[in-house]
């Protein structure tokens, strides 16, 4: 946090995470449980002959879930990048909103309402997290819009969720089989056809919101002071809350409750590059594609032939970091 | 008990101290001593200050009000707050609305910002009723430097390009040459190219509020209002503050709306004063005649006096 960043700081920061981001892409391609590896990857490129399934496992197994994994990093990181900046709080994310919680609610109530058909939670968990934000939209459109509102009906949102999945848990055990991966969040089994759905979402969702980061900025000196530049705040607070929700239920109905990669990404970036919102987002959702992928990969091979659930991972590695965010935000008079 | 003693013997000590406050003071000191000679309604005036102010905010006429509030009522709660109230504030002035705390004077700007929105009547800025405005197109028009502003994390330079948010639309946020020709101005006139480079959050109080009012300047409106824009800044830099907008009134032709706590500099450095109280205005004339009509007096239960200098004076007050 020196007076003064140098610009190469900067280009440093965007060659590393990109340099990282296309490392782990590739490595996620020929790293697994199964002995497929590097001569079948670059067989595979290269047009050359390898076995069928070798390349069902590349094509089938692997793809999907690097292209998940990719998608679910980006659009999560850029959804709490916009969070925290929206709400100007640096410990929101989309959990914080009720965005998962919502989601949950909607997988465990398929679930138990409609045993066995795993095709259509992603659907469901989509819908959960855009009912959430419509709700969140329509309680603070008749409060004025208050950052701190959004946080309390986010929370009050989240415990009525919270209470809900429950009640359901406690009627019917069964609903937890089935939702199990979802709300732990994982990536494995994800299909191509998962991914039909949100992906229109998602990348609509990051071009618009690198597209509207120097909004960001305006907002960051106050509502006052936006308001007097000419922003009309209230509406573009709702607007950027509803893209992140966007972002957050698409990715979260095909990868489940993954924590924390909207928090710690984005405070990494601003570690990294200062708080100019037109680098932090793109470079958020860069770094977050990433993480999610390398996490991806440990959670594949640590263990191996088991897997933990990415989601779990994450949290073991974000939990720590939070903790280290509360005492650093303390010590330092909350410099986020 | 004397009021309002224009009159009183200058003690000695309070001479020199005024006279050690800085010699660029003279410069602003001469511009009250004009601006009192001068002084006479707050409506009629066309001096040689308004010329310039007009040239920066074309469609309006010269002698037409630079903001024009025009039976405003506003209210927080069912009780009655701002009732009725109307008010020219003239074009190339300077103009301090003061009054005691929960009067209703911050109230008032951010009505003429349109940051809250009257029950009734209109605010019309530069002949145009801002209701009929786009907020850009109003921040085109006037500027407003909110108070207690929080200093954000960003570089002076790229602070005071915030300012050309108005003139930026969907298809280009970035910025262009003219763009860039603005913030270079902004930052030559508020004195701040120096510490362009520095974080906001790191800078003292005075030069902070001199890279807000540096931001204001790139938004290149012939009005600016500052809401208490030398609350929690220590002597030295309340007068820095003040003589830069007095030097922007002279030199750039701004017209300055401002709330301010300090009396003293208030009747020194302003042209127009509005004093208020209870959502009223009880008065708005030129200083002098706000200071010798007793109103003051009235709303802050002081007696207000005046020390003049050689060339200067300074405004002391005694609880009543």
């Amino acid at each position: 946090m020196e007076p003064r960043r140098p610009k190469h700081t900067k280009a440093i920061a965007v060659a590393a995470t990109v340099t990282f981001l296309v490392i782990v892409t590739v490595a996620a391609f020929f790293i697994g449980s199964s002995t497929v590896g590097f001569p079948e990857f670059m067989a595979l490129i290269t047009g050359n002959p390898i076995s069928d399934s070798a390349k069902s496992i590349l094509l089938n197994v692997r793809l999907p879930r690097v292209l998940a994994a990719l998608m679910a990093g980006a659009a999560l990181a850029m959804a709490g990048a916009l969070i925290q900046a929206v709400l100007d709080n640096p410990l929101a994310c989309p959990n914080i909103i009720g965005i998962n919680a919502g989601a949950g609610f909607a997988v465990l109530l398929t679930s138990s309402l409609l045993p066995g058909m795993f095709a259509i939670q992603p659907i469901a968990a989509f819908i959960g997290a855009l009912i959430t934000a419509i709700v969140i939209f329509f309680i603070s459109l008749g409060m004025g819009v208050s950052r701190l509102t959004v946080v309390l009906a986010g929370i009050a949102l989240s415990s009525i969720f919270g209470a809900g999945m429950n009640t359901i848990l406690i009627v019917n055990p069964d609903a937890y089989v089935g939702a199990s991966r979802f709300l732990v969040g994982g990536l494995s089994g994800v299909l191509m056809s998962n991914l039909t759905w949100p992906s229109p979402y998602i990348i609509g969702g990051l071009a618009a919101a690198v597209f509207v980061a120097n909004k960001l900025n305006i907002m960051s000196l106050g509502d006052a002071t936006a308001h007097s530049l000419g922003m009309n705040v209230g509406r573009w607070r709702m607007s950027l809350l509803g893209l992140a929700a966007l972002l957050a239920g698409a990715a979260v109905s095909f990868a489940g409750l993954l924590g924390f990669v909207g928090l710690i990404v984005p405070h990494l970036i601003r570690f990294l590059v200062g708080h100019d919102n037109r680098i932090v987002l793109p470079l958020s959702a860069t770094f977050g594609a990433a993480f999610v992928v390398f996490c991806d990969l440990l959670a594949r091979v640590m263990f191996a032939p088991y897997e933990i659930p990415v989601g779990i991972l994450m949290a073991f590695i974000g939990g720590p970091f939070f903790i280290y965010l509360i005492i650093r935000n303390r010590r330092y008079g909350g410099d986020g | 008990m004397v009021k309002r003693s224009s009159t009183f013997a200058v003690p000695e000590k309070v001479g020199h101290a005024s006279d050690a406050a800085g010699s660029a003071a003279t410069s602003t000191a001469s511009a009250t001593a004009g601006s009192v000679a001068a002084a006479a309604t707050v409506t009629a005036t066309t001096s040689g200050a308004a010329t310039s102010g007009a040239a920066t905010s074309g469609a309006a006429t010269l002698s037409s009000p630079a903001v024009t509030v025009r039976d405003i009522d506003y209210s927080y709660t069912k009780k009655p707050f701002i009732e009725g109230l109307s008010l020219d504030f003239a074009r190339g002035k300077i103009t301090s609305i003061v009054g005691p705390n929960g009067c209703g004077k911050s109230t008032l700007l951010k009505i003429i910002d349109g940051l809250i929105e009257p029950y009734t009547g209109e605010v019309v800025i530069n002949g145009k009723p801002s209701l009929e405005m786009t907020g850009k197109e109003r921040a085109r028009h006037l500027a407003l430097l909110a108070q207690g502003a929080r200093p954000p994390a960003m570089s002076v330079e790229a602070l005071v390009a915030c300012g050309r948010y108005p003139y930026q639309n969907r298809m280009r946020s970035h910025l262009d040459a003219e763009d860039k020709l603005q913030v270079e101005e902004a930052m030559a006139l508020a004195g701040i190219e120096h510490f362009r480079h520095h974080d906001v959050r790191r800078l003292s109080g005075g030069e902070r509020q001199r890279a807000f009012i540096a931001m204001t300047l790139a938004q290149n409106t012939g009005i600016i209002a500052l809401d208490e824009p030398t609350t929690y800044l220590d002597v030295r830099a309340c007068h820095d503050i003040m003589q830069l907008v007095s030097e922007l009134n002279r030199e750039a032709g701004k017209t300055i709306v401002m709330v301010i706590h300090d009396l003293d500099l208030a009747l020194r450095y302003s042209d127009h004063m509005m004093v208020m109280e209870k959502g009223k205005c009880i008065c708005a004339d030129s200083v002098d005649a706000v200071f010798a009509s007793g109103a003051i007096e009235q709303a802050f239960q002081v007696e207000v006096c005046r020390f003049p200098s050689d060339k200067r004076t300074a405004y002391t007050h005694f609880p009543l």
